[in-house]
């Protein structure tokens, strides 16, 4: 009995980890395009740049590898936060005169350019075989696997606590209403003395450390991480994410990582539990066919997303 | 450079906004030739003609939407005919849009506080660092917005999305929206343009009123008769060139006038 509890108790725990993770990445999403109205498709490579960047700071040194720094995961986050910050403020200041289309292409292009980096700088990055042995907090303890689960889903539910409460300060003020004006009617905007480049690169920057926040957690959850967990599916699902939940609306963007996690979990368990095995590899194309169908009833049904954008934006008009 | 209450006087002669020899071509043709104005304090100037005159260009060339070809626009005093239309209401001159642009997922109130200047509340590390200095700021600024929306006759609205508007509210919300950075010049681009008769007498009266407070109007109008109530004197453009200026009673007796209107543009 209690065996079987512990057991679901640590199954849901790897699932909110699952989904806060994604969901951090989909709150630098929302921020981006929610908010500011910045198309980006380069959503994996930034989440990349982050887990790379904590991950080669916080390994051990491995003999015949550059890197592995052993530095503490705490300093690994900040590291991967500021990087990828950092990645997307250069491609912020060449990218962000650019019309929504041409955006696009763009940040989609980044994203394979670090995906040829990441495969390709061995020495670095490990190559195709990624990099293991990557710190997790609290695995000296020597917990049991399944309070281990439990003890990594508090961790890094209290890193997204912290950054969600951050990122809600931030949006809900003057700030995050310049950015709605921005996006609403850039010519307005600029009439009235914003000045759209330097909001929207604040806006990409802080998006992208929070994807770069994303890949960190990840691999400090995962223990390992390996190029293709940063392919255009990972996009693709936080995309999803954001436009099933409601785009300008961060409890929007958590609640839609936990729809799409949970749709993506229980279509993984159904093909590996109810398909033959000769059709294993078809069920894993279908479940990204069922995302797809559920962002398209989303967008047929819901067009603003399960939770929509409030009028008033900034919380100090609130309680009057 | 920010409009100061107490810098304003009416007494104060020197002109708020002056161009000298602006011109502005497209492709060889001058949309604006040669064109010189200038306003002073609390003056309300209009800008005239029949289509295809310059006054759009000519509104252009001064909100900084385009840069001339040749001549130079000073505004109190500052040369600013290089500087980008997002620096011009920080420097004392605020515009309105022919068609108006609400941003209409917002509610009126925070259209209007758009307006602000230099608030605190809009720079991303006084969020988080310093929250007491954002609210008070925040409580200033809306204070601010809700006498400017009882001033334009919207505060019932002030919690609608601003897309609710008709379009004659959609211009009394853009005037006090400009009006909020307390700019000492106000640019209108036909600013009577399909509004309600009803509103046009308010939006009339309000900027009439403003003037009077001192803050000076520059405006485009296609149709003289919208406008000669509320302008001390008309500038009539033709061609890109100014054909004729003086009192609006003077410009309408003008012959030159009605035959630029009647016989079209002369080229």
């Amino acid at each position: 009995m209690s065996g079987a509890l512990s057991g679901w108790l640590a199954y849901a725990a790897s699932f909110g980890v699952l989904v806060l993770v994604q969901g951090v990445a989909c709150l630098g999403l929302n921020l981006q395009w929610g908010q500011t109205g910045l198309f980006n498709v380069g959503v994996a490579g930034l989440v990349a740049v982050g887990a790379y960047t904590s991950a080669i700071l916080t390994s051990a040194a491995v003999a015949g590898h550059s890197g592995g720094f052993g530095l503490p995961v705490v300093v690994g986050c900040l590291g991967a936060v500021l990087v990828a910050g950092a990645v997307s403020g250069l491609l912020g200041l060449l990218t962000l005169r650019l019309r929504t289309d041409y955006l696009a292409i763009t940040t989609f292009g980044v994203a394979v350019v670090i995906d040829l980096l990441i495969r390709n700088l061995t020495g670095l990055t490990g190559g195709p075989l990624g990099i293991g042995f990557i710190p997790r907090p609290f695995e000296s303890l020597g917990l049991g696997a399944d309070a281990f689960r439990a003890v990594s889903f508090v961790w890094v539910a209290l890193v997204v606590l912290l950054a969600y409460l951050l990122l809600e300060r931030l949006v809900a003020s003057p700030w995050g209403r310049v950015l709605r004006a921005l996006r609403e009617d850039e010519r307005a905007a600029a009439a009235l003395g914003k000045s759209p480049t330097r909001y929207r690169l604040q806006s990409f920057v802080i998006g992208g450390a929070l994807m770069g926040l994303a890949g960190a957690l990840q691999a400090h959850t995962l223990g390992f991480i390996a190029p293709e967990n940063y392919s255009a599916a990972l996009t693709f699902q936080v995309w999803a994410m954001l436009i099933i939940g409601g785009s300008g609306n961060n409890r929007g963007a958590l609640l839609g990582s936990v729809l799409v996690v949970a749709l993506w979990s229980a279509t993984g368990l159904l093909a590996a539990n109810v398909l033959p095995p000769d059709w294993q590899a078809r069920g894993a194309a279908l479940r990204i066919v069922a995302i797809g169908v559920l962002l398209a009833a989303a967008i047929l049904w819901r067009p603003r997303g399960l939770m929509g954008e409030s009028v008033t934006v900034s919380r100090h008009l609130d309680h009057d | 450079m920010k409009g100061d209450a107490e810098q304003r006087s009416m007494t104060d002669d020197r002109p708020v906004l002056r161009a000298r020899g602006l011109v502005r071509a497209f492709n060889g043709i001058r949309a604006v030739d040669a064109v010189d104005l200038s306003v002073s304090a609390g003056e309300i100037l209009g800008v005239i003609g029949p289509n295809g005159a310059g006054k759009s260009t000519l509104f252009n060339l001064l909100a900084g939407e385009l840069l001339p070809t040749a001549g130079t626009i000073e505004l109190l005093g500052e040369r600013v005919e290089r500087a980008p239309a997002a620096t011009r209401l920080a420097q004392g001159m605020g515009r309105t849009f022919q068609i108006p642009r609400p941003f209409g997922a917002l509610s009126v109130l925070e259209n209007v506080m758009l307006g602000a200047q230099d608030h605190a509340g809009e720079r991303v590390f006084a969020n988080w660092l310093a929250p007491s200095r954002v609210h008070a700021a925040e409580r200033d600024a809306k204070a601010r917005a809700m006498e400017l929306l009882a001033f334009m006759k919207l505060a019932p609205l002030a919690r609608e999305p601003a897309r609710v508007l008709s379009i004659g509210q959609r211009k009394l919300l853009e005037l006090a929206r400009v009006m909020m950075a307390a700019p000492r010049v106000v640019l209108l681009d036909e600013p009577m343009a399909g509004v309600h008769p009803v509103l046009v007498e308010t939006l009339s009266e309000r900027i009439a009123a403003l003037a009077r407070e001192g803050t000076t109007f520059l405006l485009v109008e296609h149709q003289l008769s919208l406008i000669a109530a509320v302008c001390q004197r008309v500038l009539v453009m033709a061609a890109g060139r100014v054909l004729v200026s003086g009192s609006p009673a003077a410009v309408l007796a003008d012959p030159r006038v009605a035959e630029a209107y009647l016989g079209g543009v002369t080229t």
